[in-house]
C-alpha cells in the first residue's frame, strides 16, 4: 500500500522543544565532567589530575542548572515538587527528582570533602562575619590534620565509587525516557539510553578539555600534556563507541525494515537529512573523529595537539547539541499515523524559544564562573602524601 | 357564559383523566432497571443502567466502521459537551479513500467536525471507509504509566481519565499514547483527553458522540452485564483493535476495520 502523507488531527505541535533539547544537553556535559574527577579520584588516573577538582566544579555548576529548562518547560511547575512528594512508581519520570537528588548529595558530599582543608585554612585566616560563614560551612569542624585528611580522601573514594552509578544512571535517565516509548519508533530503542549516555560524557569531557586548555593558556592551571593526551584519548574512544551506538541503531532498524523504518527512513532523507546527516553526522562527529585520530596517528607535536584537541572539543559540542535536537525535535516530526509529517520553527522569544535555551544553555557557565571565585581550580596538592596514609586509590599510569 | 365554561370543564376534566391514565400507562412502560427491565433494551434505548453501587460497572465501547456514514455529529457534540479547545479533538473521524492502484487516501478536514466535503483523488477509488477514533481507555496503558504524578488514572468502571488539579503539564503521556488521542490544553496547560463523557455515564446517559451517532456507528455499553449490546458484540462478532501489535489493550473495538487503517 502507498500511503499518501496525513497526520492525527491532534498532531498539529511540537510538545517537547528546546527545553527538552537543554536539558539533555546541560546534563550531558554534567556527566562526562564528573566521569574525569572520577577517574582520578576514584580509579586513580593521576594524569587526570590537574582537572580533576576543576571538572567537579563543572559537574555541579551544570547539574545546579540542569533541572531549569525542565522547569520552563512545565504547564504547572508550581507542582513540579509533586514529583517527589506523590510519584508515579511505574512512571519513568516518576523517580527523576530521587535519582537527582542522590546525585546531587554525592556530588556536593564530594566537593565539600575535597574543599575541606582549604575552607579550614580559609576559615582560620578569617575574622568576624567570613570566619563564622566559613566555620559554618565546616559544620563548626575545623580538624585537618593528616589522619583527617586521609580520612576525607576514603571518603571522598567512597563517595565517587556511589557517585559513578548514580551519574550514570541520571545521565542515561534521559535516554531511557526516549527508549522507553513504544509510541514513536525513532525513539524506541533499547540503544537510547546508552546513546545519551556516551554522547554526554563526550560533551562533558570536550568542555572541559576546552576549559583545561582555557586555563592553561592564562596560566590559571598547570599544563600537563600528559593530562591533555589522556583527556584526547578519551574524547576518541567515547566518539568511536558514539558512532557505534548510533550505527547498530540505525543498521538495527533498517535490516528490521519494520514498519518503523518506513517513517524513519523518510524522516531521515526529508525532514532530518540535513541536520543529521550533514550537521551531526558530516560536520559534527566526522570532523570531530578525523581530528581525533590525526592527534594521536600523525604524532603531531604538543602545541598541535593541544589546537587540534581545542577544534575537535568544538565539533564535539556542536554534534551533541545536534543529537539532542535530531532525537528529540526529529522525534516529534512525523505523526503517530506514520505517514504525515510536519515542521517545527522555534521562535526567538517564545517561553520555550531560541532566547530561552541560550539562557539556560549559558547560566552554568554563570554559576561556574561564581563557583569559581570561592573555590580554587587547582587540583589537591599533596598526591604523594594521599598515597602514603593508605588511601585505596589504584594508581594507573 | 358561566354556564358554557362549566360544562368546558367538565369536558375538560374527562380529557385530564383520559389523558392522566394514558400517562401513567407510558410511565409503567417506561424502563426501569430495577425492575429486571432487559439491559440490551436500556441500551439501544440510549441509556445506561446506574447500578446502586458505582463500582458494579466496567465499561467499553464498540465503533461499527461499516456503518459511519462521515457525517460529523459526533465530534460536534463533542465540543459542545466538552468545550474542546479550538484545534484538539477529543475524538475525530478520517476517510479513507483507497484505489486500484493501492493508494491509499486519508484526510481528516477539522476532525470530521464540519463533515466531509466532496474529495477527488487520482484514479478509481475501490474501497472507500469513514473510521471514528476516540481514546481507546486501554487496559495497559501507556499514558498512565508514564504520568510521574499520577494525574492520569483508570477509574475503576474503565475510563482513563486526568485529574487536572494534579497534571505538572509535562507531556510525557501525550508523548506515550500511539493513538494520539490526548494534547495539552493551551487553557489549562494540563492533558485532556476522552472521557468517554464520564460526567454523563456517571449519570446514565451514554456519551455525547453515541447519543448523537444517527447510525448508530458507535455504541457505548457495560460489560458487567450480560445482555449488553456491546458485550454481546465483543464476546461474539469479529472486534479488532488499533495498533495491537503494541499490546495497549484498548477498549474502544471496532468492527469492519480495514488493514489500511493507521
Amino acid at each position: 500500500m502507498i500511503y499518501t502523507e496525513f497526520s492525527f488531527p491532534n498532531d498539529s505541535h511540537i510538545i517537547w522543544s528546546l527545553m527538552i533539547v537543554t536539558y539533555p544537553y546541560i546534563s550531558g556535559i554534567m556527566a562526562g565532567a564528573f566521569s574525569i574527577a572520577a577517574l582520578y579520584y576514584g580509579f586513580g588516573m593521576s594524569s587526570l589530575r590537574p582537572v580533576s577538582r576543576f571538572s567537579l566544579l563543572v559537574s555541579f555548576s551544570f547539574l545546579s542548572c540542569a533541572t531549569l529548562p525542565l522547569l520552563n518547560h512545565l504547564g504547572h511547575p508550581e507542582r513540579a515538587f509533586n514529583v517527589m512528594i506523590m510519584p508515579n512508581h511505574r512512571s519513568a519520570i516518576g523517580g527523576f527528582g530521587y535519582i537527582y537528588m542522590v546525585f546531587l548529595t554525592i556530588l556536593v558530599l564530594i566537593i565539600w570533602f575535597s574543599y575541606r582543608d582549604e575552607v579550614i585554612r580559609a576559615a582560620n585566616a578569617a575574622t568576624g562575619l567570613k570566619k563564622r560563614i566559613l566555620e559554618a560551612s565546616l559544620l563548626w569542624n575545623l580538624n585537618s590534620d593528616s589522619q583527617t585528611q586521609a580520612v576525607d580522601r576514603i571518603v571522598v573514594f567512597y563517595l565517587v565509587a556511589f557517585g559513578i552509578p548514580s551519574m550514570a544512571v541520571l545521565s542515561g535517565y534521559v535516554g531511557f525516557l526516549f527508549g522507553s516509548l513504544k509510541s514513536n519508533p525513532w525513539w524506541s530503542t533499547p540503544v537510547m539510553p546508552f546513546v545519551f549516555f556516551v554522547s554526554g560524557i563526550m560533551s562533558g569531557l570536550a568542555l572541559v578539555t576546552l576549559f583545561y586548555l582555557y586555563l592553561g593558556w592564562f596560566g590559571h592551571l598547570e599544563k600537563s600534556p600528559a593530562c591533555l593526551r589522556t583527556l584526547g584519548a578519551l574524547l576518541w574512544f567515547s566518539t568511536v563507541l558514539y558512532i557505534v551506538l548510533e550505527a547498530v541503531e540505525l543498521l538495527y532498524f533498517y535490516y528490521e525494515s519494520s514498519d518503523a523504518w518506513f517513517v524513519i527512513s523518510t524522516l531521515l532523507l526529508t525532514k532530518l537529512k540535513y541536520s543529521f546527516f550533514f550537521l551531526q553526522l558530516g560536520i559534527g562527529l566526522g570532523v570531530a573523529f578525523v581530528l581525533l585520530s590525526a592527534m594521536f596517528a600523525l604524532r603531531v607535536d604538543e602545541t598541535t595537539f593541544a589546537k587540534l584537541a581545542a577544534v575537535a572539543s568544538v565539533y564535539i559540542l556542536f554534534e551533541v547539541w545536534m543529537m539532542r535536537w535530531n532525537i528529540v525535535v526529529g522525534g516529534q516530526l512525523f505523526s503517530k499515523s506514520y505517514v504525515g509529517f510536519r515542521e517545527y520553527h522555534p521562535q526567538w522569544l517564545d517561553q520555550e524559544g531560541i532566547l530561552a535555551a541560550i539562557v539556560f544553555t549559558l547560566l552554568p557557565f554563570l554559576v561556574l564562573y561564581i563557583v569559581t571565585r570561592l573555590l580554587s581550580v587547582h587540583p589537591l596538592p599533596e598526591e604523594d602524601e594521599m598515597e602514603s596514609a593508605g588511601s585505596p586509590r589504584v594508581v594507573i599510569e | 357564559m358561566i354556564q358554557k365554561k362549566k360544562k368546558k370543564s367538565r369536558r375538560e376534566f374527562l380529557k385530564m383523566a383520559a389523558a392522566g391514565a394514558a400517562g401513567m400507562l407510558v410511565v409503567t412502560l417506561i424502563p426501569k432497571p430495577s425492575s429486571g427491565q432487559r439491559i440490551h433494551d436500556i441500551e439501544e434505548a440510549g441509556q445506561l443502567e446506574r447500578a446502586p453501587d458505582w463500582m458494579e460497572h466496567y465499561y467499553a465501547y464498540v465503533v461499527d466502521t461499516t456503518k459511519c456514514i462521515g457525517c460529523g455529529a459526533c465530534v460536534r457534540a463533542c465540543r459542545r459537551e466538552n468545550d474542546t479547545p479550538e484545534e484538539y479533538f477529543r475524538t475525530w473521524v478520517e476517510r479513507y479513500q483507497i484505489t486500484d492502484t493501492g493508494h491509499v487516501y486519508i484526510d481528516a478536514p477539522n476532525g470530521g467536525h464540519d463533515s466531509f466535503p466532496p474529495r477527488d483523488v487520482p484514479g478509481n477509488v475501490v474501497k472507500g471507509f469513514f473510521l471514528p477514533k476516540i481514546c481507546n481507555h486501554c487496559r495497559n496503558t501507556p499514558c498512565t504509566q508514564v504520568c510521574p504524578v499520577n494525574a492520569s488514572y483508570e477509574s475503576p468502571q474503565g475510563a482513563v481519565l486526568v485529574d487536572k488539579k494534579s497534571c505538572i503539564g509535562c507531556g510525557y503521556c501525550v508523548q506515550a499514547c500511539p493513538y494520539d488521542t490526548r494534547y495539552i490544553d493551551p487553557r489549562t496547560h494540563t492533558a485532556d483527553k476522552c472521557t468517554w463523557c464520564y460526567h454523563r455515564i456517571t449519570k446514565g446517559l451514554m456519551p455525547a458522540c453515541v447519543t448523537v451517532c444517527p447510525t448508530k456507528a458507535r455504541l457505548f455499553g457495560d460489560l458487567k452485564k450480560k445482555d449488553s449490546p456491546v458485550k454481546e458484540i465483543i464476546d461474539t462478532k469479529r472486534v479488532m483493535v488499533l495498533k495491537p501489535e503494541l499490546n495497549t489493550e484498548p477498549y474502544c473495538f471496532y468492527i469492519g476495520l480495514d488493514k489500511s487503517v493507521r
